[in-house]
């Protein structure tokens, strides 16, 4: 690698004059060709040494390197990771009470349709048992009515028989007396007097 | 013609000089410390990563806008990750994971832009970033199973006779990981920022060459427009094999025996 950049080097023109004692250099001694590294910085030219294992640049990276990266890990370590994990904490802290916010909605509400379901069943048997009841006591005094008029009207006849039938008896009782009276009158006036107890024995005798 | 020298993009360039440890006061000698193009490269990344992330979510809505869907996907698609790669035992780590995933991809993401340096295309920041998740991985796995880590390299249900041949092979592959973690994404990165550039290159090269050479260079073209959407997935498929790597080696810390 050494001897191709020297090469190259070479090649330009521009550079022949400061390339060529760096050139020796490296062959003959490897700290003075540092030296003449170092010299190099000064000018716009490329050092004879490869410049990733030029060895005196080395401190100058490493310190850097140290200070830059020991700076980025502080930086990472205490302000911009925690801060960005928090950020991604807190939103699923959100969302996960947000969900559990949704749930706990839905929960209530399959509650709420679940108690209306309930009242809306236990509404539906109370009326049809308030219904069932009424039409029941409805029923049951129809019947009492209806048993109270039959028995009245069951009295009535009774009643009615009895007075015709007593009505008829007390007709038949007249019936002799009727007979009795027409008997003595219609003999009265075909033969004259007649005693009534004999009229009335012969009405009897008659009936016989 | 630095501009087409696919190696120079890999330049590291003093911003400003900071200090040097060590030496003895000379150009060159002891541990030179500065503010380099790399260095500026990795501020910028942190900053794009750390102020879109606070800023996207400041307002922490319930409701995501565009910004913050975005924090929360990237948190989310991190968090899976480790959460079905080491279990739930692993989200400790769930911090280092997400700043290794998003700081490779922002880097390498960054490093597509014209001019601008790629700071994962250097074999010593791959390879600091995997011996970090390498020795996360062994001191956490010690602290928590103690001598009882070790059984990650007796695998269970092997017989008696054939484990010293396994343990070693397990110790081996063990051993290597921060090696092949830290290689496969820089040889990614540098590779294909390399052969970018190439071809990129030949455009302007052909186009030099006159009339024939600019009806040539669209070949390279095509190149070049097929490979930056391939560099782009490979970016990407690397900070996320980087990160998935991580959590399955944290998993074994968490769990050794398998």
């Amino acid at each position: 690698m050494v001897t191709q950049a020297n090469a190259q080097e070479a090649a330009a023109p521009a550079d022949t004059t400061h390339a060529a004692p760096a050139a020796d250099a490296t062959h003959a001694d490897p700290t003075a060709d540092t030296h003449a590294t170092t010299e190099a910085h000064g000018g716009d030219h490329a050092s004879g040494v490869f410049p990733p294992f030029d060895p005196s640049t080395f401190p100058s990276q490493l310190l850097w390197l140290a200070i830059t990266f020991g700076a980025l890990y502080l930086v990472m370590s205490k302000i911009a990771l925690p801060r960005i994990g928090g950020i991604l904490e807190n939103r699923k802290a959100i969302i996960d009470t947000d969900l559990a916010a949704a749930d706990a909605s839905r929960q209530k509400t399959d509650a709420a349709i679940a108690a209306y379901e309930a009242a809306l069943a236990a509404a539906k048997a109370k009326a049809q048992g308030i219904a069932n009841e009424t039409r029941e006591s409805i029923q049951a005094d129809l019947a009492a009515k209806r048993s109270a008029v039959e028995a009245d009207l069951t009295a009535k006849v009774t009643a009615a028989e009895a007075r015709i039938l007593a009505t008829k008896t007390e007709a038949l009782t007249h019936v002799d007396e009727i007979a009795t009276e027409t008997a003595q009158t219609v003999v009265s006036q075909l033969v004259g007097d007649v005693s009534a107890d004999s009229v009335r024995a012969a009405v009897a005798k008659a009936k016989e | 013609m630095a501009g087409t020298d696919p190696i120079h993009q890999f330049v590291i360039q003093d911003i400003f000089s900071l200090f040097t440890v060590g030496g003895d006061g000379t150009e060159g000698s002891g541990l030179h410390f500065a503010f380099t193009n790399s260095a500026l490269f990795m501020v910028a990344t942190v900053a794009i990563i750390s102020l879109y992330l606070v800023l996207s979510t400041g307002s922490k809505s319930v409701v995501p806008g565009r910004a913050q869907l975005l924090s929360e996907l990237v948190y989310e698609f991190v968090a899976n990750m480790v959460r079905s790669a080491a279990g739930t035992a692993g989200m400790k780590f769930f911090p280092l994971v997400f700043s290794l995933f998003t700081f490779i991809f922002v880097a390498n993401m960054l490093g597509m832009v014209p001019y601008f340096f790629t700071v994962t295309s250097h074999i010593i920041v791959t390879f600091a970033l995997s011996m970090l998740v390498f020795l996360t991985v062994v001191i956490y796995g010690f602290a928590k199973n103690g001598p009882k880590f070790l059984k990650l390299f007796v695998p269970s249900g092997v017989p008696g006779y054939i484990l010293p041949i396994v343990a070693p092979i397990e110790f081996i592959s063990f051993m290597s990981r921060p090696i092949s973690l830290s290689v496969r994404l820089f040889g990614n990165i540098l590779a294909g920022h390399i052969t970018l550039k190439v071809f990129t290159g030949f455009i302007v090269t052909m186009s030099s060459l006159g009339f024939l050479g600019i009806l040539g260079s669209a070949l390279p073209l095509i190149m070049a427009i097929a490979l930056t959407g391939l560099e782009f997935l490979v970016g990407a498929v690397q900070a996320y094999v980087f990160a998935v790597l991580t959590c399955m080696y944290l998993n074994d810390a968490i769990h050794p025996s398998h």
